[in-house]
């Protein structure tokens, strides 16, 4: 099992790593939208700080999606849904080696980002523990959610738009929880961040376990 | 009645809509019905139940 | 109503000249929603007393609390009828996940849009990001308004697979959007929940059970007879199907069978 999970993450990060869309497309796009938020609030300081968290979750959430659709279309657009199955690979397997794959994406997004809000929005960062483990809590939550849903959306004709429209609201509890998480992180409101952090876990575990379980129904029926 | 502004707005959307869409299902219901072969019309005792 | 003509194939209905998806007891039940909205409005504008601090405004509760009520009566529909289809696979209980889930978001639009509509007057606000409440029900909404994307689809098994996997999802979530919201602030705007408070007039309160109740038999009516739309939705698709294969068969029957007079 954990080897096949192994090895599906293997093949759909090598996949990435060859085309090199997340180097050279999916990062610089979440740079952009860093500086365009920069541009919109008016390169206003103080209100570039309070909105730090926020700015920086809202810009994951749409590289999500994008990493989300990506990693659906390396079957999808080969016809190869069936092949997974066919080479007798856990459903589950096939989930969690995705789950990882896109996770991996988005803390690479991640890393980059963070270093871009100490850069333009000035940001000071007071607990290094707290913005680390939010990072990877609340990823795993994201990769987990989005492919369950992902690879619903697989046979579906307009797949591009109804994704996102399916995603984000579910994903509103990460939004909520990891920009409070990182509001402590950064220091810059008073709430208690490793609390947010038991909830962005709690989701995560439960999306691990709900995609799991639906995956198998998703690839063998639709 | 202070606030009939309010009042009125909100209970004319919501009878407004419950009207509409019960329009709506009786309309589509006999278009349906009508296309249906009369063999077939049956509903609410499915075999596989 | 026009007289059937020769050559019609209009059947007689126990309600008019048209068939439709009606029946003599939604008839009945139809015409007791129908007087029991009439009465509500009358009993909501004219018998039950106005509030100490929201004047008039208060009558909203008897269109709110309903709709609230009724959403979350629809939406569990649909998360049973979901768990029942990738269970047992029944085409019954995917009719009623669909049928619950479109008028759930009726409902869940009516909700919100009412509640808002009250806040405005008593709070001076159309919206409280503070409110669990509100805000819970409007990713619920948002969600089950992808669920309706998803079944708008196709039409198919995998459809409806797919749709159920999403009312699972929207399920499993729902406590830990509302965990969030609930965290989210500590104080509401949204008066607590009037019912259990015991602190409404005894017309008020009557008047607010009456409104739940003639709701309760508006969805009952409007599941009827969304229901048997989807029913025959499934029939027109599938039925044309299943004449085919018996008509194919027929045939392969008379095939089989030496002709009169045929040549070898």
């Amino acid at each position: 099992m954990f080897s096949d999970v192994r090895l599906v993450a293997a093949k759909d990060l090598r996949i990435e790593f060859r085309s090199r869309v997340t180097v050279s497309q999916v990062v610089p796009f979440a740079g952009l939208v860093l500086v365009l938020f920069g541009f919109a609030l008016d390169a206003n300081r103080p209100v570039l700080e309070t909105a730090t968290s926020g700015l920086f979750w809202v810009t994951v959430m749409f590289v999500a999606t994008m990493a989300v659709q990506r990693s659906t279309a390396i079957e999808t657009n080969d016809g190869a849904r069936r092949a997974l199955l066919l080479a007798g690979i856990e459903p589950a397997a096939v989930f969690l080696g995705k789950l990882i794959a896109v996770a991996v994406q988005l803390l690479v997004v991640e890393v980059v980002l963070v270093a871009g809000v100490v850069v333009l929005y000035d940001a000071r960062i007071e607990s290094w523990a707290l913005l680390l483990s939010t990072c990877l809590v609340a990823t795993i939550g994201i990769a987990a959610a989005g492919s369950v849903l992902g690879a619903l959306v697989a046979g579906v004709r307009a797949r591009e738009t109804v994704l996102p429209i399916l995603l984000l609201p579910v994903l509103a509890p990460v939004l909520i929880g990891a920009t409070r998480a990182f509001d402590d992180a950064l220091g810059s409101v008073a709430v208690d961040g490793w609390a947010w952090l038991g909830l962005l876990a709690g989701f995560g575990a439960i999306n691990v376990v709900l995609g799991a379980l639906a995956y198998g129904v998703l690839l063998e029926e639709t | 009645m202070t606030h009939l502004g309010y009042l009125l707005a909100g209970w004319g959307l919501t009878i407004g809509s419950g009207v509409l869409y019960s329009a709506h299902l009786i309309r589509r219901g006999r278009t349906l019905a009508a296309r249906v072969p009369t063999p077939r019309r049956r509903w609410m005792t499915a075999d596989d139940q | 109503m026009t007289k059937p003509m020769a050559g019609d194939s209009i059947e007689q209905s126990p309600v008019g000249r048209r068939v439709s998806t009606g029946s003599r007891a939604t008839f009945w039940l139809g015409a007791v929603v129908a007087l029991g909205v009439l009465t509500l409005i009358l009993l909501g504008f004219f018998g039950a007393p106005e509030d100490d601090q929201q004047q008039d405004a208060v009558r909203m509760i008897f269109v709110h609390v309903p709709s609230a009520i009724l959403t979350y009566i629809a939406f569990g529909a649909t998360a049973l009828g979901s768990v029942m289809w990738l269970w047992k696979r029944s085409v019954w209980w995917d009719l009623v996940a669909h049928s619950a889930a479109e008028i759930g978001v009726i409902f869940c639009g009516l909700t919100l849009a009412t509640g808002s509509i009250w806040g405005r007057p008593t709070w001076n606000t159309y919206w409280d990001w503070g409110d669990v409440r509100l805000v819970t029900t409007l990713i619920l909404f948002l969600i089950m308004v992808g669920y309706l994307s998803v079944r708008s689809m196709g039409d198919d098994d995998a459809t409806a697979t797919r749709a159920a996997i999403v009312g699972l999802i929207a399920a499993v979530n729902l406590p830990i959007v509302n965990r969030s919201v609930e965290w989210w602030f500590d104080r509401t705007l949204h008066q607590q929940s009037s019912l259990t408070d015991g602190n409404l007039e005894d017309l008020t309160l009557f008047t607010l059970v009456f409104g739940i109740v003639v709701w309760i038999l508006f969805f009952a009516w409007a599941m009827i007879h969304r229901f048997r739309v989807g029913w025959l939705e499934r029939e027109l698709r599938t039925g044309d199907l299943d004449e085919a294969i018996a008509a194919r068969r027929a045939e392969a029957l008379i095939d089989s069978q030496p002709q009169n007079g045929a040549s070898s």
